[in-house]
């Protein structure tokens, strides 16, 4: 009985930490899909980029841990802006097969760029010495990077509620997910708006890839392995908000950690079949709003 | 998605038509030694073609069409591992399962849209790869499945290792394929189609059974799927779990989408043009190879979106309307 108990509080521990980074990874797939109407595949390469700079930033140029996390979530966020003016923007009222061909597309182009830049192995993460060894707290221990990274992501996405709960461009983006053309004949600039927001989806992706680098490998074939994840954290919490994605992303981080420690054998299956389930139940996703 | 071809009232096979015929005979007499990638080509036109006819014709975008394919070449290698290497025996059973497969998860999946449906058809290929993957005793797992023997066709005709007999076994296949979408494109029921894939909504108001006949294309295109990958089974006597990968569902949504959407024809450039650059480039330069594709995706989509032959109609168009 112990033994379960304490192997129920690791699964739980572990899994609630990758479901963070799941989630500060999908968020912003759900508001710009939610936002935009966009079938964006290529989220994971975003956080591929994350995980890619911070590396380098860390191991060729020497910056400490926190810099490396701003410079990748500067310089993804900034090249994002330049991919949404130039091409995406361009593909908002076509056809999903067309978005969805442009997306694979690109990460057909990440995928190839990583492996010239990187080679094929997964990359080694080394972490700061502060963020090693063991948090001692309620008679266990925990390790202390994943401690870090569940308070941190809880800061993120505090910050992020409140960004859109709170402020004035929340309220912008909100009005315009519910209903994109009133909004913008209020005198919002929804383009503009558009460009921020996806610059800031992209960017937090980059800060989910780069802090979980530890947890889901940085190697070229990111963004098609972990497509699958991003995907049903956003389907099944459901478009444009973000308590959904939060809860399915919890969800499946504890889910598929379970599902790992207790029954490797099935693999990934209990995610897909339970995902399925979900979708037939409700199509819009757990919090999602049904759409005409 | 005007670009993409429809309902023709004349269904007479026209001259060009036999083209594809001609060049594949011809390849069998002087391109003895590219025989194997040719059969790989003719299965993935197989494959593409099924891929067209609900996408191209339907308009249902799935990400998951490997699932059948790979149920095919599953059904097909287990019953010639386990109980007869007949291979037309093979062939029904692969694509019959595949069928099934197709109608029980298209009755679910095609009462959703969007992303839903996009996220569906991931997930049952997902499932599907994970079944295979450890249901070790039957499929072999990740070694995949092998060491099975196929017999002659019709007990006539024996697969050499030239890979003569797998070459034109694939082209009398793909020949029956091509007749019988060709016909199903070109009746009204194609029509219908091509009804739902331009204006749903208008469908439904003229009281056309939009969801019934989704589900009927879904499944022949899923049996087509089967067929394609009980093909490469009993051609290559092999199974690995690739059958079942996004990977490849990807790759043959840019074989299509090159050769162009909804045109049967674009089954057959896309693939040819795909695998033969492949066979050459991607061997020597795989970093540059992926980066051309994703490339290309890019400007398909955003210049040509109706592939090769959407860039020779409007050459040939603009050719024409030259005084």
């Amino acid at each position: 009985m112990q033994a379960f108990l304490s192997s129920l509080v690791s699964v739980a521990f572990h899994g609630i930490a990758y479901g963070m980074i799941l989630y500060v990874i999908s968020v912003g797939l759900s508001v710009t899909m939610g936002l935009m109407g966009f079938a964006n595949l290529a989220h994971g390469v975003f956080a591929m980029a994350g995980g890619y700079m911070m590396l380098s930033a860390m191991n060729s140029m020497g910056m400490p841990f926190p810099l490396a996390l701003i410079a990748a979530f500067i310089s993804v966020a900034l090249a994002s802006m330049v991919l949404e003016r130039f091409l995406y923007s361009r593909l908002y009222t076509a056809g999903e097969l067309e978005q969805v061909l442009f997306t694979i597309g690109l990460i057909f182009m990440s995928v190839a760029v990583a492996r010239l830049l990187y080679g094929t192995l997964p990359q080694p993460v080394y972490i700061p010495d502060y963020l090693k060894g063991q948090l001692h707290f309620l008679g266990r221990d925990f390790p202390t990077y994943r401690v870090f990274l569940i308070v941190f992501s809880i800061s993120i996405v505090g910050l992020l509620w409140f960004g859109v709960e709170r402020t004035r461009w929340g309220a912008m983006v909100r009005a315009a997910v519910d209903y994109r053309a009133m909004a913008q004949s209020v005198g919002i600039n929804t383009s503009r708006l558009f460009t921020l927001t996806f610059a800031l989806g992209s960017g937090l992706a980059a800060l989910g890839g780069a802090l979980g680098a530890e947890i889901i490998a940085i190697q070229p074939t990111y963004p098609f392995e972990h497509l699958v994840f991003f995907l049903i954290v956003v389907a099944v919490g459901g478009l444009g908000s973000l308590r959904g994605p939060f809860v399915a992303a919890l969800l499946i981080g504890v889910a598929d950690t379970a599902c790992k420690y207790w029954l490797p054998e099935f693999g990934a299956f209990f995610i897909f079949a339970a995902t399925i389930a979900v979708l037939l139940w409700r199509p819009e996703g757990l919090f999602g709003k049904a759409t005409a | 998605m005007n670009h993409a071809g429809g309902y023709i009232a004349d269904a007479r096979i026209r001259a060009a038509e036999w083209l594809p015929w001609v060049v594949a005979v011809l390849c069998y007499f002087f391109a003895p030694s590219y025989l194997p990638l040719g059969s790989y080509v003719l299965t993935m036109i197989i494959f593409a073609l099924s891929l067209d006819l609900i996408l191209g014709y339907g308009g249902i975008v799935t990400l998951g069409h490997s699932a059948y394919f790979g149920t095919g070449a599953y059904v097909a290698g287990i019953l010639a591992a386990r109980l007869t290497g007949e291979p037309l025996v093979g062939l029904l059973a692969g694509t019959l399962s595949a069928g099934l497969l197709g109608w029980i998860t298209g009755i679910i999946i095609l009462r959703t849209r969007g992303l839903a449906l996009l996220m569906l058809t991931l997930a049952i290929t997902s499932v599907c790869y994970e079944v295979a993957n450890k249901a070790t005793g039957l499929t072999g797992g990740a070694d995949g499945l092998g060491g099975f023997s196929v017999q002659p066709i019709l007990g006539l005709f024996k697969f050499d290792m030239f890979g003569k007999t797998a070459y034109l076994y694939c082209l009398v296949v793909l020949f029956v394929c091509w007749w019988l979408i060709r016909r199903l494109v070109y009746s009204p029921f194609g029509a219908s189609l091509t009804g739902v894939r331009e204006n749903n909504i208008r469908m439904h108001a003229v009281g056309a059974p939009v969801y019934q006949r989704l589900v009927i294309s879904y499944t022949i295109s899923a049996g087509l799927a089967g067929l394609a990958g009980a093909l490469l089974t009993q051609t290559t006597q092999f199974v690995g779990l690739k059958v079942f990968g996004f990977e490849l569902s990807g790759d043959l949504m840019v074989m299509l989408i090159l050769g162009g959407v909804g045109r049967i024809y674009g089954a057959f450039v896309g693939p040819l043009v795909y695998l033969v650059a492949q066979d050459y480039l991607a061997k020597q330069f795989p970093e540059y190879w992926y980066f051309g594709i994703g490339i290309m995706l890019v400007l398909v989509v955003m210049f040509a979106r109706g592939g090769i032959l959407g860039i020779i109609d409007a050459g040939i168009a603009r050719l024409r309307s030259r005084p």
